[in-house]
């Protein structure tokens, strides 16, 4: 990438997010701005696609909601997204988890990762 | 009234955030430009207008007898991208002088300017692509090998001919293209850049000419 570009987007990158990985359970606490107030809203859910590309990085988390799966994008460098937790890592071979949206129920579980692999 | 301009360079497109909104930006290098010539109404030329510099050669392959007269006028480099700013009040083209070195504090943030460059390519193109035109609409009841062709261009003795100017396939892109009321996110005076909301026409190093709006009353005295 240019170096001029490069040198616009730094301030925005964030470092201060946890390591993410493919599989994991994390929850995205977002502020949402509701006329004066602001509040946090808090989306749980399994992160199936993470589309890499510095300060354009996005991270799609898929959660089933009363029967009906939703799925959220989070742009990662948004100042809106207040933290993120990882709350469980997932055992998956695949970069991009698509496979779960065919999936229900049982089906759909993702085994916990056992063996720490080298993050990144 | 005037529109006071710069030539530049495109850079590239990013994203930036500004009250927790992401703002898409295409970034241009503008400048530093060079005033070149001036041309007075009461001259040989007939109208006012400032000729701006932009860019030199990295390294000059084809060199004309005439360039490097017309730059050792002005006392400087030869440059690779030339354009004309229109001024035809005397007044305010007696406030630039030939070598005066222009930057990016001709404009400021919130300002809608018109951005004017050259298209990317797209070579020898159908009438769906060039001229969005729907094609066959039909596949099958023996349609053949009419998916994406242009409809009938004439009639029969009435008109007998196709007329001039009749959509067809043809080279697209690659012609310049002005995009007008581009708002102006961010002007970085120190490093020459401008970020501008949204796309701009071209390739990222294509050169462009930004310029105060024209539908909003170009330059304010």
């Amino acid at each position: 990438m240019k170096k001029i570009i490069a040198d616009i987007e730094a301030p925005y990158l964030r470092t201060d997010l946890p390591k993410l990985q493919i599989g994991d359970t994390i929850r995205v606490h977002t502020k949402i701005k509701e006329g004066e107030k602001e509040r946090i809203q808090v989306f749980e859910g399994v992160l199936i696609r993470w589309k890499k590309g510095g300060i354009r990085s996005t991270v799609t988390v898929r959660k089933v909601s009363h029967g009906v799966g939703v799925e959220r994008i989070f742009p990662l460098s948004a100042p809106s997204i207040e933290k993120i937790e990882v709350k469980s890592h997932g055992q998956v071979r695949r970069a991009r988890l698509y496979y779960l949206r065919g999936r229900s129920g049982k089906a759909a579980r993702l085994r916990e990762r056992t063996e720490t692999k080298k993050a990144g | 009234m005037y529109r006071m301009g710069l030539l530049g360079k495109k850079v590239g497109m990013t994203q930036i955030f500004e009250d927790g909104e992401r703002i898409p930006v295409t970034v241009l290098e503008v400048g530093p430009c060079y005033v070149i010539q001036k041309k007075t109404s009461d001259g040989k030329d007939g109208y006012g207008a400032i000729q701006l510099g932009f860019e030199d050669y990295g390294r000059i392959t084809k060199r004309t007898k005439v360039m490097p007269g017309h730059f050792k006028r002005s006392d400087i480099k030869p440059k690779r991208f030339l354009r004309e700013i229109r001024i035809d009040d005397p007044e305010k083209l007696a406030a630039f002088e030939i070598g005066q070195e222009l930057k990016a504090n001709v404009f400021e943030a919130g300002q809608l300017v018109d951005i004017t460059g050259t298209s990317k390519g797209k070579g020898f193109q159908g009438v769906m692509r060039r001229h969005n035109m729907k094609g066959s609409k039909q596949a099958t009841h023996g349609t053949h090998e009419n998916f994406r062709h242009v409809g009938s261009i004439g009639c029969r003795t009435t008109p007998g001919e196709v007329h001039k100017g009749k959509r067809l396939p043809g080279h697209m892109g690659a012609e310049r293209v002005t995009t007008q009321n581009v708002k102006i996110v961010r002007v970085d005076a120190e490093k020459n850049l401008v970020l501008v909301h949204g796309s701009v026409p071209g390739a990222p190093d294509g050169f462009v000419m930004i310029r105060h709006a024209v539908k909003k009353g170009g330059t304010k005295a």
